[in-house]
């Protein structure tokens, strides 16, 4: 909402500077963006040209004599229009206009600085200023005309020459633009800002002047209202005859421009111009265009109008549309239709005031367009305003249009326009504040919005003193219409904070019970854990395209997607973290960031029939250079291998997983001969392995863990495991097998033929190549052996290794390796 | 004899003197001290000597043979010290070459952020609770006093993925289940720290963001508790000595409701280009629970209050380690994440 200062003051006497008051709003709860001069520039005079010739060394600059009073000035223009005889505007020496520059066609661009105006040679020829045009002054493109588009504005001949020129055209406004809060439907018009302003500064509001005449007719003698739906819960029509269509005066278009709107002509602006007063949109109609009747009522599938913007639009039953009984005429509360706009040659007028339901008019302006009126609507209006704006609307259309106000009032009225009446008492303010404030401090505050107090059934004359209230715990306040905001007693509570201020609130903490709180130790464990390991944690979009959505999963889920994606680059939810992990890894390659080892703990979606859900995932990605303690290893299954077993046994689980190979269920983005499924006491808990080269070529590892999956199985405490007091004994042992003995085999066999005493058995070699045959490998095994209660003998440790040879032997057809 | 014996020390202290290295000087010890050495054969062949005489000879042969055994000593420790110098010499190392080192991994800043809240608000006692992402627009909006076509959702530009299910727009959600699953309906202190979505992409804003939300509910709670509750929130994550401003708002699912804003940590509220010369910068939305909020979460607003406050984590990860641009908390680039292994003190 753009506020002109020069309209507020029509209603509420103040004095205080733009950049003040727009503070002070703010401090009340209205902020705002911006807040200056509506035209921010100095140092301009009236002028008017006395000689214009031809620039000598040039084909279209002018050198001109100017007379702005007390001098004359040679001045150098440009414009097209520049001519003898000519009223100007007159930038002097040293005048600061706003930082833009104005491009052929009237184009502004826009600058950071502001242009200072100097006195200078052009081409030779002195000049000691420069003729503007209004767009140079800082006036918006949409609001310029054809002159100011091409050259420089042309004033009347009338202008007084060596006068302010902002002055002189009633442009000498200030403008605040507010960012309001959705509540504040209120403060969508100078009235409502009138309150505001006169709340914070305690000021009266100014009475709205709504005297007019009107003849001896009756609209109601030939003009019929029909209401046939809820949504609509007043309506007002008045007809206006005879008016005169020309240009508004002035002070109505600058208010206008000030507001942000374009400035039509007298009839279409006074609609607007009252809108902006009261908050009430109104809307004309060409009298002679309709049936003699107005109705309103829900469209039918599929009617159709021609918006006054020259669209044909399709309505449904959810639209509320205007009818002459014949055909529909316009959209409610959102756009008129062509065919009764007010034109040229329009003379007699019929105003409609009426409000109709907010989330109707919100819906159908949500499909069709968002207007100044539309949003008034959405946020609520006074239905007093409803017969005010009427009454101001007639008195301005036979003062600026030489209407006829035809008398008799065509009426629908279902709202009740009593005040809302709030029980409060002086203890709900100060405990919810937290404050202490004085009785009559309250109350002071309701004097100034403007509310009604009712104290022990009397309205109070807000002259009563502390004591006088001593015994006073309730009052009754009488919120007017205006404020729709307010229904409730917090809402009040709300105004005294608003108005009285609450900055001297001493801070406390909440006096409740100690008590230890909680948090998920878990899952920053497991954060901890893999910062430990070396891995960078990162925080990735979970929107990704549909096409990656279900990467690294395989399973019978269906795509969880947006409605109304932002890009087609997300517009799904993943149903796995590596996408994303995936994108990251590009992203860092890209700039040569080679090494890119990375996990992320974060959320998966899926849906299922009808159902949508969300899984905790854990996810790793490793690529390029790892350091393994002090060295730095090329990444490869096996490392990645390791993250997983530190993660597993870090939380517990050690002893209880394994991977396997299921080839139907191992996902497709991964590498078939170098991935498998995480088993954990049979359930499949994720996935590892190497991204399959067709997705990504070089070596990437990727691993993915279901959290509430793995999280649900419960663990023992941890437990301390007793040591053996006595020495144990390590023997090595290397076999030749067949390639495709795993080593998980071998250590099985090893562990069941090695008994009891057998403790560790640990890979330390394995070996291809020279010396082994090609379909073979050998595998090097470190085993420990020891007893709880005795050092082992050499007979025994052999025996055992004897046991494991043997069983190597017959089981998977090993040879020792000599 | 005597004579010999002054000789024999006088040869010997200028051999000691002018022995080039420890082996030399040992050779000087052996040559005079030795089983067979000079001054030893003196003391054998004492018997030769008149009983009168060897008394003397004894005490002056032991007396010389001190005084040598000092002065190798002390040669000894000379050379010895020498050695060592020379040692410590050849031992120079270049100590400007790389470093050896286990490497860490590091926490990404936005959750370095929420550990930090967390840690702070679960010693004031609070409870860190979570909600679902993937949300229902029951609980995004309706529960918290935002009827559908409310105008107040236009605040909020949601990814729809039904015409009930939705990407959380602020972690307020959590706030109507966090009532719901409280069945004796016992006194609420939590907070909760999560990911939100909204329709919006540039510098200052992402489409997916952090916030943290908290919500004490209990008798007698009003806007004072949420003013000392704050300050020690901004006070401990932004830095001491900032001062707030309740600055009056609107949100639906709060009444009265305040934009909080923070005296400038970078210019001390002077006025600067970070807080726009106001002196102020805004950082968290804040009020007491609107009464239809507790009704619907089962709480009886006649004998229950509370206050609830939500902020943006990203803007503070940005103000608190002076990242200018939102986009980088997103692109992992793995030079920012590698800075963010450091004890933040």
């Amino acid at each position: 909402m753009k506020l002109s200062t020069n309209f507020l003051k029509d209603y509420v006497d103040i004095d205080v500077d733009v950049k003040t008051l727009a503070e002070d709003m703010t401090r009340v709860g209205n902020e705002y963006d911006e807040a200056g001069k509506l035209l921010d520039a100095s140092k301009l005079v009236i002028g008017k040209v006395i000689e214009c010739k031809m620039h000598p060394d040039s084909d279209h600059l002018h050198v001109c004599k100017v007379d702005v009073g007390n001098e004359v000035l040679n001045i150098v223009c440009g414009a097209p229009n520049v001519r003898e005889g000519l009223k100007v505007i007159v930038a002097l020496d040293g005048a600061v206009l706003p930082g833009v520059t104005v491009k052929a066609g009237g184009i502004i661009e826009k600058e950071d600085k502001p242009r200072v105006i100097k006195r200078g040679m052009v081409r030779g020829e002195e000049s000691n200023g420069m003729l503007c045009s209004m767009l140079e002054l800082g006036l918006e493109h949409k609001y310029a005309d054809e002159a100011d588009k091409t050259g420089i504005h042309e004033l009347p001949e009338d202008a007084p020459i060596g006068e302010d020129p902002i002055k002189y055209m009633g442009m000498d406004d200030s403008v605040i633009d507010f960012d309001l809060t959705a509540n504040r439907g209120d403060l969508l018009s100078i009235l409502g800002m009138a309150y505001e302003v006169g709340a914070i500064y305690d000021k009266k509001v100014k009475d709205i002047d709504l005297t007019h005449g009107e003849n001896k007719e009756n609209i109601n003698d030939s003009f019929k209202l029909e209401i046939n739906t809820d949504n609509c819960s007043i309506f007002l029509a008045r007809k206006v005859k005879n008016i005169v269509i020309k240009e508004s005066p002035a002070f109505i278009k600058n208010r206008l421009i000030a507001s942000g709107i374009r400035p039509i002509n007298n009839v279409v602006d006074i609609s607007n111009y009252v809108m902006l007063e009261t908050g009430q949109p109104l809307h004309f109609y060409d009298a002679d265009t309709l049936n003699g009747m107005i109705e309103v009522r829900m469209a039918d599938n599929g009617e159709h109008l021609k918006t006054l913007d020259g669209k044909e639009r399709t309505l449904s039953e959810e639209d509320i549309v205007i009818s002459d009984g014949k055909r529909a005429i316009g959209l409610a509360g959102v756009m008129g239709g062509l065919d009764t706009e007010i034109t040229d040659k329009t003379k007699n007028v019929i105003i409609e005031s009426a409000i109709f339901d907010g989330i109707k008019i919100r819906m159908t302006s949500k499909e069709i367009l968002r207007s100044e009126a539309s949003s008034r609507f959405e946020k609520g209006l006074d239905p007093n305003r409803t017969y005010v704006a009427m009454e101001r609307a007639c008195k301005l259309l036979e003062e600026y249009a030489q209407g006829e106000v035809v008398g008799g009032i065509a009426k629908y009225d279902k709202e009740n326009l009593k005040n809302r009446e709030i029980d409060i008492t002086f203890e709900n303010i100060n405990n919810i504040l937290g404050m202490n404030i004085a009785k009559k401090d309250v109350l002071d505050v309701f004097r100034r919005l403007g509310f009604d107090t009712i104290i022990n059934g009397k309205k109070s004359e807000y002259k009563e003193n502390e004591k006088d209230l001593e015994k006073i715990e309730k009052i009754l306040v009488s919120v007017p219409r205006r404020r729709g905001d307010i229904s409730i007693k917090e809402d009040l509570i709300e105004e005294v904070g608003r108005i009285y201020g609450v900055d001297n609130i001493v801070g406390r903490l909440p006096e409740m019970p100690m008590k230890e709180g909680s948090y998920d130790k878990v899952t920053r464990g497991i954060r901890n854990k893999m910062v430990d390991l070396g891995l960078n944690e990162t925080l990735s979009y979970i929107l990704v395209n549909d096409k990656e959505a279900k990467y690294f999963t395989k399973d019978n889920t269906e795509l969880v997607s947006l409605l109304d994606p932002m890009t087609e680059e997300r517009n799904t939810l993943r149903h796995s973290i590596l996408p994303s992990l995936l994108k990251i890894y590009e992203y860092n390659k890209a700039r040569s960031n080679k090494d890119v080892s990375v996990f992320e703990i974060g959320k998966a979606f899926y849906k299922l029939g009808e159902e949508y859900g969300e899984t905790n995932k854990l996810a790793v990605l490793m690529s390029g250079d790892f350091y393994l303690g002090l060295n730095k290893k090329q990444v490869d299954f096996y490392i990645i291998k390791g993250i997983m077993e530190e993660i597993l046994d870090y939380l517990g689980y050690g002893g209880r997983y394994s991977l396997v190979i299921k080839e139907d269920k191992i996902p497709d983005e991964l590498h078939p001969g170098q991935s498998a499924l995480i088993s954990l006491n049979g359930d499949m808990i994720g996935c590892i392995g190497r991204v399959h080269p067709s997705l990504e070529k070089d070596g990437v590892y990727v691993l993915e863990i279901d959290l509430d999956k793995l999280l649900s199985k419960k663990v023992g405490k941890m437990k301390y495991k007793e040591v053996s007091k006595f020495p144990t004994v390590n023997k090595d042992l290397a076999v030749v097998v067949d390639k495709d003995v795993t080593s998980e085999e071998i250590a099985m066999v090893i562990k069941k033929a090695g008994g009891s005493s057998l403790s560790k058995i640990d890979v330390f070699d394995v070996y291809t190549g020279k010396g082994i045959e090609d379909n073979k490998k050998s595998i090097a095994y470190s085993l420990t052996f020891e007893k709880m209660d005795r050092t082992l003998t050499d007979e025994e440790i052999n025996e055992s290794l004897g046991k494991i040879i043997e069983m190597l032997e017959k089981k998977l057809g090993a040879e020792l390796r000599k | 004899m005597e004579e010999n014996i002054s000789k024999i020390k006088e040869e010997a202290l200028n051999e000691i003197k002018n022995s080039e290295d420890a082996k030399k000087l040992n050779d000087v010890r052996v040559k005079y001290l030795g089983k067979k050495g000079e001054l030893t054969s003196i003391l054998r062949g004492m018997g030769s000597l008149s009983p009168e005489e060897r008394p003397i000879i004894g005490s002056k042969v032991n007396e010389v043979r001190d005084e040598l055994e000092g002065l190798i000593k002390q040669r000894e420790e000379e050379f010895s010290k020498l050695e060592l110098e020379k040692k410590l010499k050849e031992e120079k190392i270049d100590i400007t070459l790389p470093s050896k080192k286990v490497k860490r991994g590091s926490k990404h800043p936005l959750n370095r952020i929420i550990e930090e809240v967390e840690d702070l608000f679960v010693s004031m006692g609070y409870d860190v609770v979570t909600g679902p992402e993937l949300e229902t627009d029951e609980y995004c909006f309706e529960r918290l006093n935002l009827p559908k076509g409310h105008p107040a959702r236009d605040m909020q530009d949601s990814f729809y993925i039904t015409e009930e299910y939705l990407l959380r727009t602020q972690t307020s959600a959590v706030q109507a289940r966090t009532m719901m699953a409280n069945e004796e309906k016992t006194p609420i202190r939590v907070i909760c720290p999560g990911k939100t979505y909204r329709r919006d992409d540039d510098a200052t804003h992402s489409h997916q963001f952090s916030q943290v939300e908290g919500l004490v509910v209990d008798k007698n709670i009003s806007l004072a508790d949420l003013k000392g509750t704050l300050e020690v929130f901004v006070r401990k994550l932004l830095g001491e000595n900032l001062e707030l401003r309740f600055r009056p708002s609107y949100f639906p699912f709060t009444e009265p409701s305040y934009e909080v804003d923070v005296s400038c940590f970078k210019c001390g509220g002077k006025g600067c280009n970070l807080c726009k010369q106001t002196g102020w910068i805004e950082v968290l939305g804040s009020g007491i629970v609107h009464p239809n909020v507790l009704k619907m979460g089962g709480y009886d607003p006649e004998k229950y209050s509370g206050f609830a406050f939500g902020t943006g984590l990203d803007r503070l990860a940005m103000f608190k380690y002076g990242i200018t641009d939102i986009r980088l908390l997103y692109q992992n680039d793995v030079r920012f994440l590698n800075q963010f292994d450091r004890l933040d003190r």
